[in-house]
């Protein structure tokens, strides 16, 4: 029996040996895996275990938390929900992230390794960090103004500092409270199921998601290849243009809504946006010209990043001439987000300069310690500094004496352009009012703002919507705001 | 063979050239581990109250003092009554089994509505009530050979009667009377492994060399296959009728088992894994509750892919995986989430996500420590009964937490059953300490010096006394005559003789032997 005996310990021991073995490999080899996957919801419990850190906007936070006292403890609040949705995005127990709740999540739930004083040491106890609170480049007047010019009205507001890129404001309009769904419930799911389905999307961020043919504001972009490449270099000079103009290789005429456009000066051109002039012009540039320009306003990039991530703006380059007149008119394949377009009048404003658009201005830890803060940097040198003068005069003429006096700001140095685009099958669709422009005070060194202005649905006339007319009072008092009067 | 005093004895002790080993009592010990085994225990409680709500709770001291008293009345009886018993054994139990009360109290915590510590507690201190008797009752543990068939009776008996009652829960285990319900067929766990043993102690020289031999393997007859099939028909009757696998699997694995020990016979193995496997097979693909357990064992995240989030066994992974090697802590981890018989069945889970791999591995060893000094209690008992009730139970033990941390983690299908001492359930945490009391029995009859015990007398009122021959040779026990191993020619161990110790080999107190008893020394 001794032996048998002996035999039986070793088989036992081997049993252990089974289970030590196999319990390694659930608990320390395999243990990722099981804890990334979906339905493990111990995630979610940490996560929600404690306050989710704040979103500052002007030094006050316009986020929260609330304890739910159910087992994914904290439910997101936010302040001004439908004011503030556009840039924080939304924080939800049942529907995740988004935008900015989205990009800085692991600083804001307490996971991000900056938080812990010794990384290290936290791995191994697996505490949690009280969470950092993000402090975002919006000013809240600039925001409120353009909330409140836009309205009811379909659209999107984007602002920048040309100087720096800070992002001033981030509107879309209609907007959503994202409160309404930050918990698990099925008051949260009924919320969720609605929004989505709401006909007018309220949780499409249009400043920054949304692209939109950008019309005559793309001939910004064109006037800058067409100056920067030397094609024009007197502002005052007839542009030897045809009106109406055949497009290149078909007997398509473009024509024009305003008067005196043929061979019309650059300056003249560009005060009554002339569509022959920078059709024509855009040709003449060339396909690569035009490109190069577009991408170094931001065209084309889908690696943009906020750190909200930001919908490609496209510029096609593969095009023959009949399309590339069309799009250097803002027609055809071209789209862009209204930050895009923000951009681009950012350019023009600071010297030719684009600096990057960025909207977490620096984070804090739990203490308020600073743990980071954005820098400014520069995208790209879109054009030179005397084209970006020459075309800051354009754009000034634009609003002096052209289609967009209606952002005339008193007392201050004003710049635009306006555009409305033509849409859908056979441009049926009620056309897009846009208005881009920046503001400086008058003797400051910097201007203060870039602002790009989309109205989708303009409750006008068809004929009636413009540019001038919708979208520039919009722009007008955005630019009141970040003025500071 | 020649009739000494207890002195002579002594003398011969003294006069050995390899001198005796006198096993010490070791109480003292015994006791120091028992006040570590409450404190452990006593330490988590205040743990999960701090980790939870921040403050000591309200009842630590009572719960300290509660199982502290309970220790101390088990270690009374100990000393009182087995003064010999292997040390290790009332402390690895009393840790145990407040491990499973802290545990308890932490998913009480998570589940308001459903507080099981204080019946488990009221349960717990059943046990070792039940305990005390065992060791003060029970003064020669030959005494249950006599009750073996009795038992196996009661133990059908005990079996067969949850087929009357309502399933909880698929399986049907359990008694519900008056307000009470417990698993019949943790008890009969014990019977069985007294039947066993008293049956395979009679019988294992007819199973060991007779039948038919096949190669190298040989095969019983049928006269002596009979009872086997028996006992195969009964495991595969629990298996189809109460659709308890694990029940099931853990009768069948004690019965293979202590074949073996007793026969050494490899070819019982052989027909025992070709039953289990035909039966596993048969029942696994036709009985549909075994056959999705199979199926959930397969698959553990087929219901996640399936949208319907994830089953009890991909929640258990999940708990296991959250506690890492260290562990969140006590009152850290969410294994509530695993939701039904997160306290019984899956009790485990809470363990390795709270305390780890490390302490999940601490469990581990805490019952090979309790299994492997059944078994020494087992090697070193004289008589066949003593030796394979012993293995038995200590095999019952090791292959319970087994089929339950296997199953648990994914190793083999899932069955539900209670984990020792740990787990929430008044059947399996009595029962267990029952088996306890019985290997303390045992360890102390296997420890005891001889002559201490004839002069003390306390086991007078047993008819065949377990004392060895007188040894004239010494001590040597190859000379011992009665050995029905060598009478045969072949010994179930392979022919080698056996090497005692010397310490098992006193001078005998005078009595002589009983080869029906006696017919192998260790």
């Amino acid at each position: 029996m001794i032996r048998q005996t002996r035999h039986l310990a070793a088989f036992l021991l081997l049993l252990l040996i089974a289970l030590l073995a196999t319990a390694s490999r659930i608990q320390v080899l395999d243990s990722e895996r099981y804890e990334e996957n979906e339905a493990n919801r111990r995630q979610a419990v940490a996560r929600y275990s404690q306050p989710r850190g704040d979103i500052h906007v002007g030094g006050e936070p316009v986020t929260g938390s609330r304890d739910t006292g159910e087992r994914l403890a904290y439910e997101r609040t936010y302040t001004n929900g439908p004011l503030y949705a556009p840039v924080t995005g939304y924080a939800s127990q049942a529907y995740g992230t988004s935008l900015l709740e989205n990009a800085e999540d692991d600083l804001l739930s307490g996971t991000d390794g900056r938080l812990s004083r010794f990384p290290l040491w936290t791995s191994l106890t697996r505490e949690q960090q009280p969470p950092g609170d993000v402090h975002t480049t919006i000013d809240p007047a600039v925001q409120r103004a353009a909330a409140g010019a836009l309205g009811s009205a379909r659209g999107a507001v984007a602002a920048v500092e040309p100087s720096t890129g800070k992002i001033l404001a981030l509107v879309s309009s209609p907007s959503y409270d994202p409160e309404r769904f930050s918990g698990s419930g099925s008051a949260a799911a009924r919320a969720w199921q609605r929004l989505n389905a709401a006909e007018n999307r309220p949780m499409l961020n249009r400043a920054l998601r949304q692209t939109y043919p950008p019309g005559s504001t793309f001939k910004v972009v064109t006037a800058a290849a067409a100056l920067d490449s030397g094609l024009v270099r007197d502002l005052d000079e007839p542009t030897d243009s045809p009106a109406p103009y055949t497009l290149p290789g078909t007997s398509t005429e473009l024509t024009n809504e305003a008067a005196g456009c043929e061979d019309a000066t650059l300056r003249h051109a560009f005060e009554v946006s002339c569509n022959t002039v920078f059709a024509r012009l855009g040709v003449r540039a060339g396909l690569g010209t035009m490109v190069d320009t577009a991408e170094k306003s931001g065209f084309n990039d889908d690696g943009l990043r906020i750190p909200s991530r930001v919908a490609e703006s496209v510029f096609d380059t593969d095009m023959n001439d009949s399309q590339l007149a069309l799009s250097a008119i803002g027609q055809y394949n071209t789209a862009a987000t209204p930050l895009q377009m923000a951009m681009v009048a950012s350019a023009v404003a600071n010297d030719g300069e684009l600096r990057r658009p960025y909207l977490v201005d620096h984070l804090t830890d739990a203490g308020g310690d600073r743990i980071a803060t954005t820098r400014p940097r520069t995208y790209e040198r879109v054009m030179d500094s005397s084209t970006a003068r020459s075309l800051a005069e354009l754009m000034r003429g634009v609003v002096t004496d052209g289609t967009g006096t209606n952002a005339a700001v008193p007392g201050a140095e004003v710049g635009g352009k306006t555009g409305t685009a033509q849409h859908g099958v056979e441009n049926e669709g009620i056309p897009y009012a846009w208005f881009i422009s920046w503001a400086k005070a008058e003797g400051a060194d910097d201007p203060a703002v870039a602002v790009a202005v989309v109205v989708e649905d303009a409750e006008a006339d068809r004929a009636d919507i413009s540019g001038g007319g919708n979208a520039a009072p919009v722009a007008r008092r955005v630019m009141e705001a970040a003025l500071g009067r | 063979m020649t009739a000494s005093t207890a002195g002579t004895a002594d003398r011969d002790r003294r006069d050995a050239p390899p001198p005796a080993l006198r096993f010490p009592k070791r109480r003292g010990a015994e006791l120091a581990m028992l006040v570590a085994a409450v404190l452990i225990p006593v330490y988590g409680y205040v743990e999960v109250g701090l980790a939870t709500s921040g403050t000591v709770p309200p009842g630590a001291a009572g719960y300290g003092a509660g199982l502290g008293a309970l220790a101390l009345l088990a270690h009374v009886a100990v000393r009182l009554r087995a003064a010999y018993a292997d040390p290790l054994l009332l402390p690895i139990a009393v840790l145990l089994n407040g491990l499973g009360l802290v545990f308890i109290y932490r998913l009480d915590l998570a589940t308001p509505d459903d507080e099981a510590a204080p019946t488990q507690l009221v349960w717990s201190a059943l046990g070792v009530l039940l305990f005390t008797a065992v060791v003060v009752l029970l003064r020669d543990h030959r005494v249950l050979q006599r009750y073996a068939y009795l038992g196996v009776a009661v133990a059908l008996v005990l079996m067969v009667v949850p087929i009357f009652f309502p399933a909880v829960n698929g399986a049907k285990i359990w008694i519900r009377f008056a307000g009470f319900s417990f698993q019949p067929g943790e008890f009969a766990k014990i019977l069985l492994a007294v039947f066993f043993a008293a049956y395979l102690a009679a019988n294992r020289h007819a199973l060991a060399y007779t039948g038919r031999r096949l190669g190298k393997l040989q095969f019983p007859t049928g006269r002596v296959l009979g009872p086997i099939v028996a006992i195969w028909l009964v495991s595969v009757g629990v298996l189809v009728l109460e659709r308890d696998l694990g029940t099931s699997l853990l009768f069948f694995g004690l019965f293979v088992v202590l074949l073996y020990v007793a026969t050494g016979r490899l070819g019982w193995i052989a027909v025992g894994l070709l039953l289990a496997g035909v039966g596993a097979v048969v029942v696994g693909s036709l009985e549909p509750h075994v056959h999705s357990r199979v199926e959930a064992w397969l698959h553990p995240f087929a219901s996640i892919e399936a949208g319907e989030g994830p089953g009890q066994l991909a929640q258990c992974l999940f708990a296991f995986a959250s506690g890492g090697a260290l562990g969140t802590g006590l009152g850290q981890g969410h294994s509530v989430l695993i939701g039904f018989a997160a306290k019984s069945d899956f009790i485990l889970a809470t363990a390795g996500e709270e305390l780890g791999l490390a302490g999940l591995a601490a469990v581990f060893l805490l019952y090979t420590l309790l299994s492997a000094r059944g078994l020494r209690a087992g090697l070193a008992l004289r008589d066949s009964f003593g030796r394979l009730l012993a293995i038995g139970l200590a095999s019952l033990v090791a292959l319970q937490v087994f089929v339950i941390a296997g199953g648990v983690t994914g190793l083999i299908p899932l069955t539900g059953m209670a984990m020792p001492f740990l787990a929430q359930g008044g059947s399996s945490v009595v029962t267990n300490w029952i088996i306890v009391a019985l290997l303390i029995r045992m360890s102390d009859s296997a420890r005891r010096p001889r002559p201490q015990r004839a002069e003390t007398g306390v086991i007078a009122a047993v008819p065949d006394s377990p004392g060895g021959g007188s040894r004239p040779d010494g001590g040597r026990p190859d000379t011992a005559p009665p050995d029905r191993d060598r009478a045969h020619g072949a010994r179930p161990d392979g022919g080698r003789p056996d090497r005692g110790r010397p310490g098992n080999t006193p001078s005998g107190d005078g009595q002589p032997r009983d080869p029906r008893q006696e017919d192998e020394r260790p």
